[in-house]
């Protein structure tokens, strides 16, 4: 096992005093700004990426790998603590998770959380440290023609797949691809869409998109719809929890785990239908299905593992591809091009040592947290009653440093409030902003891949097909090619195939769907929660 | 999709929904405005394809901003069927409100303020405005307290950042004294 010994390599990296001084910061900081209401990992990761803007990358990773568990865990507090989920992966840990602290099961909801957390954070970057290699010698083996299709089939997934409306979802994919537009075209060096302007020669850096969408956007938004009354939040000792509730905990656990990591993995999977999935499956398996709708711990320990293993599996096509299939990877791909470093099939080649000890560190944090928040969790609690006003002019305050310190210039600025107002207007009118980034971060790539193709083709389109085979001469369509472009037809027609099996499908596995749907609906009594419940 | 453009249209029925409606089409303005945009700037492109690079820069702009345009008629037409925008819930959001536009408008001039001063003010002055003003435009009515809280937060991000990180934060006016 060679990857075993580059993981420890990467361990021996990773755990040097500063390096783990830096995931501890990493942890405590990530999950302090996790854990504050309308912050969620992504948000979190692009309002903290300033602060590892002085060190070096190693440094750098190491603590950004820390703010990820620990937005990633802050997120899940928020969620069982406050009875209206923020993000839309814990939304389904809020459900019996707000239930049990409701009824006075606060801290066994956020014991089962954090160790089902770790329990899948763990699973989960073992699974990297395993696929992530096998993935990139998969990639490697990959040419222009396949990257092409392979980051069409990224677009495609994530704009058609998840989110209500596919049109408003090519919308906002094509206002990302537009603002990737921006800047000298990397062929020819023409100027497109900088209307003379220098500053925007380089094109608008990613790090401003992402805080501008995602942080000053959010902060907008809620400043036109500030809740006026003061949420409630349920007041929480120390997470413990005894011997019965670890014994219904640790399978939920595992078969979380087991759902979250492939949906994470794959483009366009996200944490929403494992987390669902986990949900619905524990209430099957659970000796206690009457405790379901009162506060059930399987109800929290699955999804919660799911969701935490969703997130680990999203690495592997980050690191081995360099394709972000969430909002939070599509943020850490941008920290690393801001540290200077190319992701992609290359990646683990090019810098193995420092991928190692990003996974590692991923362990290492992912302890930490525990170790940490098990203690710390009232201090937590009490983050949450942070007054409004404070809360929202500090995101305005530290967005406005992040995309200042990119490049020391107040240009930034102004296009940091251009693009709030953009992520403004797309929460306004349903827009969704994960295909708006992807398209900005894979936009470029992908006009550079087909280009590549087509260069290789002599400017025949079948290039974007296949290649000349260098020893015959001879033109061969590529079966991976082929492949991704038919995944692509299946996933964009599926509203029509949907339609036909409804019909050929017998009226029994009907009604099966329908029960499963009725079951969710009977336990899903948040109105806001409605909206998930579709991606069934 | 169908079933939750339908809740999402039962939902809107009970508030007047042509209001809501004419912003849609707004939207639908504002992708051709930026379609033509994105059209205008390609049009003067020099699009001299070589061996190296038989497509040239111009193509893909060009497939952008007809893109553009195709879907802000494909939103319009699915407006005046009654497609509705989900507005976006969250943990302090409450969708049952009216758009507090004042907010949102106070909000915008601190941050532009904070545009105009942060490289004659330096980031601790103007950033202590900007959290200032911004928790004033949010409803904040305890005047001292957020004075110091200011303060201490950007002179606290300063130096931790700038001086202790190494992040690229402007002293403006109190350079030699900070």
């Amino acid at each position: 096992m060679e990857n075993l010994q580059f993981l420890l390599d990467g361990f021996a990296t990773a755990a040097t005093p500063t390096n783990l001084l830096l995931a501890l910061i990493g942890v405590v900081v990530g999950t302090a700004v996790g854990v504050l209401p309308g912050i969620g990992p992504a948000m979190t990761v692009a309002l903290l990426l300033p602060v590892t803007y002085g060190l070096e990358p190693t440094g750098a990773l190491i603590m950004l790998a820390g703010i990820f568990y620990g937005g990633m865990y802050g997120g899940s507090t928020t969620s069982i603590l406050l009875n209206t989920p923020g993000e839309s992966s814990s939304v389904v840990t809020a459900i019996e998770g707000n239930l049990m602290a409701k009824s006075g099961r606060a801290a066994q909801a956020l014991a089962t959380a954090a160790m089902g957390s770790w329990v899948a954070g763990t699973i989960g970057t073992l699974l990297i440290a395993f696929f992530a290699p096998i993935v990139t010698r998969f990639a490697i083996s990959l040419g222009a023609p396949e990257y092409f299709a392979v980051m069409l089939l990224a677009f495609i997934a994530v704009t058609a797949v998840l989110g209500s409306s596919r049109l408003r979802g090519f919308i906002a994919l094509t206002l990302g691809l537009t603002i990737g537009l921006v800047g000298l075209d990397s062929v020819s060096g023409q100027a497109r869409l900088t209307f003379g302007i220098p500053q925007l020669g380089d094109g608008i850096d990613v790090v401003v998109v992402a805080v501008g969408i995602f942080a000053l956007g959010e902060a907008l938004w809620v400043a036109a719809h500030l809740r006026r009354k003061a949420v409630e939040v349920i007041p929480v000792g120390r997470p413990w929890m005894g011997k019965a509730d670890l014994a219904r905990s640790w399978k939920p656990w595992l078969r979380g785990t087991a759902l979250g990591f492939p949906f994470g993995a794959v483009p366009a999977g996200g944490a929403e239908i494992p987390t669902f999935l986990s949900y619905i499956t524990e209430k099957r398996l659970s000796k206690h299905p009457e405790d379901f709708g009162k506060g059930a711990i399987e109800g929290v320990a699955g999804p919660e593992a799911a969701n935490n293993a969703s997130a680990a599996g999203t690495m592997v096509p980050m690191l081995s591809l360099g394709l972000p299939t969430n909002a939070t990877a599509a943020v850490m791909l941008a920290a690393l091009t801001s540290y200077g470093i190319q992701p992609g099939p290359l990646l683990l080649q090019r810098e193995g040592g420092l991928v190692w000890a990003l996974i590692a560190s991923l362990f290492i944090g992912n302890t930490l947290l525990l170790i940490l928040n098990l203690p710390l969790a009232p201090m937590w609690a009490k983050l949450l009653q942070i007054p409004r006003p404070y809360l929202y002019a500090g995101i305005l305050f530290f967005a406005s440093m992040g995309a200042y310190a990119v490049n020391g210039s107040s240009f930034d600025l102004i296009l940091l409030l251009a693009l709030g107002l953009v992520g403004l207007g797309m929460r306004r009118f349903g827009l969704p902003v994960l295909p708006l980034i992807v398209g900005v971060i894979l936009g470029p790539l992908v006009e550079a891949q087909g280009r590549r193709a087509l260069q290789l083709s002599s400017g025949e389109l079948k290039g974007l097909f296949g290649g000349v085979d260098v020893a015959t001469g001879d033109f061969r369509f590529s079966l991976v090619a082929i492949v991704v472009y038919v995944i692509i037809a299946l996933v964009l027609l599926w509203p029509l195939i949907f339609k036909l099996l409804r019909k050929l499908l017998p009226a029994k596995a009907e009604s099966a769907i329908e029960d499963i749907a009725h079951e969710v609906e009977a336990q899903v009594h948040d109105p806001e929660l409605h909206t998930r419940k579709e991606l069934l | 999709m169908s079933e939750s453009a339908a809740t999402a249209g039962q939902s809107a029925a009970a508030r007047p929904s042509v209001p809501r409606n004419i912003a849609e089409y707004g939207v639908c303005v504002f992708l051709t405005l930026l379609g033509v945009v994105v059209l205008v700037d390609a049009l003067q492109l020099n699009n001299n394809r070589t061996g190296v690079d038989p497509l040239g820069p111009k193509p893909v702009p060009v497939f952008v901003g007809t893109v553009l345009i195709v879907l802000a008629v494909a939103l319009a037409v699915a407006v005046s069927r009654g497609n509705q925008a989900e507005a976006e819930a969250g943990e302090d959001i409450d969708l049952n409100q009216r758009v507090d536009v004042k907010t949102v408008l106070l909000l915008l001039g601190v941050f532009v303020a904070n545009i105009v001063l942060i490289d004659f003010l330096g980031w601790v002055i103007s950033g202590g405005l900007l959290f200032y003003g911004s928790a004033l435009a949010l409803g904040s009515r305890h005047y001292i307290r957020d004075l110091a809280i200011s303060a201490a937060l950007s002179l606290a991000t300063f130096y931790g950042f700038a001086i202790g990180l190494g992040v690229g934060l402007p002293a403006g006016i109190l350079q030699g004294i900070l």
